[in-house]
């Protein structure tokens, strides 16, 4: 099938005000030599219902959609999404529109952006957030590269947690890998599964530029940020807090509150499907006095010829459009639909619901490790307070993967192939989506 | 006549933000009520005590408050949106249904391999058009936009010439480049060399030996380029790069002008990457999300980002254990969901869908190109490729400058072309009508170019105070650069509304 409208009659009448005979005359700048090979060597086109059963084929091979129970995290949740954000962010007005660069006939994608920023800030309590970037792992290399462009120049070590997701810390260090100068170096666990934050005093000095650690980090373990802050703070480096799990912020005390400088992490929790991960957004905020820092896009408040308050984009100097080569970023999109799923999630639930929801995911998952403990023996690997994630031990974690798949559950995700001292551990996710007999049902398979 | 509206009344004028609306105590959020263990198991100090200022609202007010603002947004389905540069055509409907399905909405990107079976394959098959289509040898649909494509693309360039312990400091970027360009290429740690294109607007061979040394990593070229020409010389620059160890990126935004005519791994081209959301019709979501997957000849292939997808037996698997690869440049597999709408695309046109689509593309802009020829000044004679660009110094005469004529074309109902880009134009005005435009549509846009070039003569007051029937008028740009407010805040006691 095709969607180019023109009939027979249209090209003729085109190509003769054009003044040519064939279409292939408008391509006579290409040389001929790469004209001659360019066919491409791909089946003929579908019609609509074909495309659908391919895709619907290919989608029905998945698990998920076929009456799985899943207990995953690890950086992708599974929670409920209202009905009403896809209404709102299938609205084609939103989705079929292109970056604001016009503001008036923009205003709905760019005050849709003044919120979400101001909500972003609420939920970390932070002073000033960015209209999003492209994921968690991306948003957290951003920071420590606006950690460099906002510290003195001789701070060269990166300090990042072993606790905090192994697929950020990958992130980080490739985009590291090519900046001459920064070194990255880990900083280790304590028993309790959060930043050993001894090791971390004694790793830091006048040569760190900062510490990024998750919060809650990977293996679900809310930090407390206030002794980390605080040793950054004496050695003067920036501690970077990173959050996979952005409802837990609806309970725990924001990073902002612990005078977190960069508060970053991933969205995909406020409304977005998981979509084999991604896409989501990455969520962005900091200090009020490093706005012109800030790495992607910025929307800010102004007012019309007529004094009307009005939204645009703004600061942009501070990105590719202008002094290209000194720009702070490359960073061309903001991920703007899923931003708006977010903003339009986050006013549905709204004060009180964001918190009855992230008590329900925090409530669900500790009566789910009681069970797996006292039903299955699957003891907690780690002490440390938890939110809607946990990892247990297993003495072969292979098995029971195993044994759960024979009932279509997957368990969790085992840890061996990022953590080898952790290769009899499972990272257990318990959100409102898991039902209380899934639970049981879980316990009794992972007991047997 | 019905009475005018009371002018704080909400509507199209105004839209209060979701912090002004709503009330305490209000929520759309419903779930059956579940005996809380916050208070046991979270140490008091680690709990927040609120969340001051968040929305209190009911469900069909959040669903209206959007919807309003949705009013006043331009997207193609409302509007011709001849964007240059950016591509934008329609999106079909089957792909969003697509996307949507249980199967790849729902999947998790940790599920064991076995499970996730159908969305793997889908990876591979596109993975597999788009080297077709690009004329190249293997694809990594890893990162999240063009931008991040093209630092991907110029790590991958790096490692290998690090592992070759040819180390290089330098990027060639022609002056009608991407801004992302040299912005990518300093984000990768190199310095930005910047060659001027000939007379013709494109870059020829002597120019590019001219930059070229032993410290150059890579030529970054745009093609066709920002003024929406062919460069014609690319196989023999192409040749200049390679004959000093240096190699050729090509930034494929603009591969909708393309397929079927000329193949970039045919034009010597190493490293490619291609904006889904531009040739391979999936939304551009007001800013995203995107997809910048990467293409690269066969050499290159161990050094693109983990993981990979592989089939073996039959089955798909992920292969993350590659020693030369640069590693990971987001988490998981990329936006999943978008590649499910580009490869829906891909399935519905087919090879000769797709070579059509161009073809189309290239009609459509060249009779634009035509039709105001007189009008407005264009930038270069010759003929282009899917876009074309104008100036204006035709109506600069009046005082009436680009600015002035894409606000007006508001007023017209058609969104404005690209302007003042490429930089290398002075006053540029960049049109690209895409292929899934009528002519009757291309008329119409050409008469109210048409009718404001006569204005501009006429009532250049008229142009140079548009938009008049937008929702608000210019704004004042300056101000919200000088003086940021980048979010809202609680009024303050006594007045003094958000205050910054």
């Amino acid at each position: 099938m095709r969607y180019t409208p023109h009939t027979a009659d249209d090209k003729r009448r085109m190509l003769r005000e054009i003044g040519l005979d064939s279409v292939e005359e408008l391509f006579e700048q290409v040389p001929r030599s790469l004209r001659e090979r360019a066919r491409i060597r791909l089946p003929d086109g579908l019609s609509e219902p074909a495309v659908l059963r391919r895709l619907a084929s290919l989608a029905a091979r998945n698990g998920a959609a076929s009456g799985w129970s899943f207990f995953l995290g690890g950086g992708s949740y599974h929670h409920a999404i209202p009905g009403a954000v896809d209404a709102i962010v299938s609205r084609s007005e939103f989705a079929t529109s292109y970056t604001p660069y016009q503001p008036e006939v923009s205003q709905g994608t760019l005050q849709a952006l003044f919120e979400f920023q101001t909500l972003v800030c609420q939920l970390t309590g932070m002073e000033a957030a960015n209209a999003g970037v492209y994921d968690g792992a991306s948003a957290a290399a951003e920071a420590v590269l606006m950690s460099r462009r906002v510290q003195p120049a001789g701070r060269r070590r990166v300090l990042v947690s072993r606790a905090l997701h192994p697929q950020y810390r990958q992130v980080i260090a490739t985009y590291l890998a090519n900046l001459e100068g920064l070194r990255l170096e880990e900083v280790g666990y304590d028993a309790s599964g959060v930043t050993d934050v001894a090791q971390l005093a004694d790793r830091l000095g006048d040569d760190a530029l900062c510490a990024v650690v998750g919060y809650p980090n990977f293996f679900g373990a809310v930090e407390n940020l206030e002794p980390l802050r605080a040793a950054c703070e004496r050695a003067g480096a920036q501690l970077i807090s990173v959050t996979t799990e952005p409802l837990a912020l609806g309970l725990l005390k924001p990073p902002g509150e612990f005078g977190v400088p960069i508060a970053v992490g991933e969205g995909q929790s406020l409304g977005v499907p998981m979509a084999f991960g991604g896409p989501g957004f990455g969520f962005f905020a900091t200090q009020k006095k490093f706005i012109r820092s800030l790495p992607g896009r910025l929307v800010g408040e102004t007012v019309d010829v007529e004094g009307r308050r009005g939204f645009v984009l703004t600061l942009a100097t501070r990105e590719q459009h202008i002094r290209r080569e000194k720009a702070t970023s490359n960073i061309c999109t903001s991920q703007t639909l899923c931003a708006l799923a977010a903003t339009v999630y986050l006013s549905l639930l709204g004060r009180s619901g964001l918190r009855r929801l992230a008590e329900i995911n925090l409530s669900r998952a500790h009566r789910a490790e009681a069970l797996l403990a006292a039903r299955a023996g699957l003891r907690r690997r780690f002490s440390a307070p938890f939110f809607n994630e946990f990892v247990v031990q297993s003495r072969d974690p292979e098995a029971l993967m195993r044994r759960c798949a024979e009932h279509k559950i997957v368990p969790g995700i085992p840890l061996g192939r990022w953590y080898p001292e952790l290769a009899d551990a499972v990272l257990v996710c318990v959100t409102e989506m898991n039902e209380g007999e899934e639970i049981e049902k879980l316990a009794t398979i992972a007991a047997a | 006549m019905p009475p005018s509206p009371p002018p704080e009344a909400p509507g199209r004028d105004r839209q209060p933000l979701i912090f002004e609306t709503g009330s305490p105590g209000r929520s759309a959020f419903s779930w059956p009520e579940e005996p809380s263990l916050a208070a046991e198991v979270l140490p008091a100090g680690l709990v927040r005590a609120d969340i001051p200022g968040f929305p209190e609202m009911g469900e069909l007010e959040v669903l209206r408050h959007f919807t309003r603002l949705s009013q006043r947004n331009f997207g193609i389905e409302t509007n011709f949106y001849p964007l240059g540069s950016c591509t934008m055509k329609y999106n079909p409907k089957v792909n969003e249904a697509a996307a949507r399905l249980p199967g790849f909405a729902l999947a998790h990107p940790l599920a064991p391999a076995a499970l996730v079976q159908g969305a793997m394959e889908l990876l591979y098959e596109l993975e597999r058009a788009l080297a077709e289509i690009g004329g190249m040898d293997a694809v990594s649909l890893q990162p999240s936009a063009g931008a991040q494509g093209e630092l991907t693309g110029l790590m991958v360039i790096r490692a290998y010439l690090k592992e070759r312990g040819d180390p290089r400091r330098k990027v060639i970027v022609p002056d009608t480049a991407h801004g992302t360009n040299p912005a990518s290429s300093t984000l990768c740690g190199y310095e930005v060399v910047q060659i001027p294109s000939n007379e013709e607007g494109v870059i020829d061979a002597p120019a590019v030996e001219k930059a070229m040394s032993e410290d150059v990593a890579a030529l970054m070229v745009t093609n066709p380029n920002t003024l929406g020409l062919f460069e014609k010389h690319i196989e023999a620059a192409a040749a200049a790069v390679h004959a000093r160890g240096g190699l050729v990126y090509l930034d494929g935004a603009n591969l909708n002008a393309l397929m079927g005519i000329a193949k970039p791994g045919d034009m010597g081209v190493d490293v490619l990457h291609m904006n889904l959301h531009k040739t391979f019709a999936t939304p551009h979501g007001g800013g995203g999300p995107g997809a910048g997957p990467v293409a690269v000849k066969r050499f290159l292939a161990d050094y693109l980002p983990v993981p990979r997808v592989e089939k073996q037996d039959g089955m798909f698997r992920w292969v993350e254990d590659c020693p030369k690869s640069i590693g990971r440049v987001r988490s998981f597999f990329g936006n999943f969901g978008v590649l499910v709408r580009a490869y829906a695309y891909i399935l519905a046109l087919g090879a000769d869908g797709l070579e059509e689509a161009s073809r189309m593309a290239l009609l459509n802009a060249n009779y634009v190109r035509k039709k105001l020829e007189g009008h407005y000044s264009l930038a270069y004679e010759q003929p282009c490729m899917h876009e074309c660009v104008f100036t204006d110094r035709l109506q600069h005469r009046h005082g009436v400058t680009t600015l002035d004529i894409a606000k007006r074309l508001l007023d017209y109902g058609f969104h404005p072309p690209t302007i003042y880009f490429p930089l290398v134009v002075s006053g540029a005005l960049m049109i690209e009508p895409t292929e899934t435009e009528t002519p009757e549509t291309l008329d119409a846009f050409v008469a109210a170019m048409i009718a404001i070039a006569e204005e501009a003569k006429n009532t250049p007051e008229v142009v140079k105070n548009a938009p008049h029937t937008t929702p608000v008028r210019r704004l004042d740009e300056a101000r919200a650069a000088r003086r940021p407010i980048l979010r809202w805040e609680p009024p303050r006691q006594g007045g003094g509304e958000n205050a910054g």
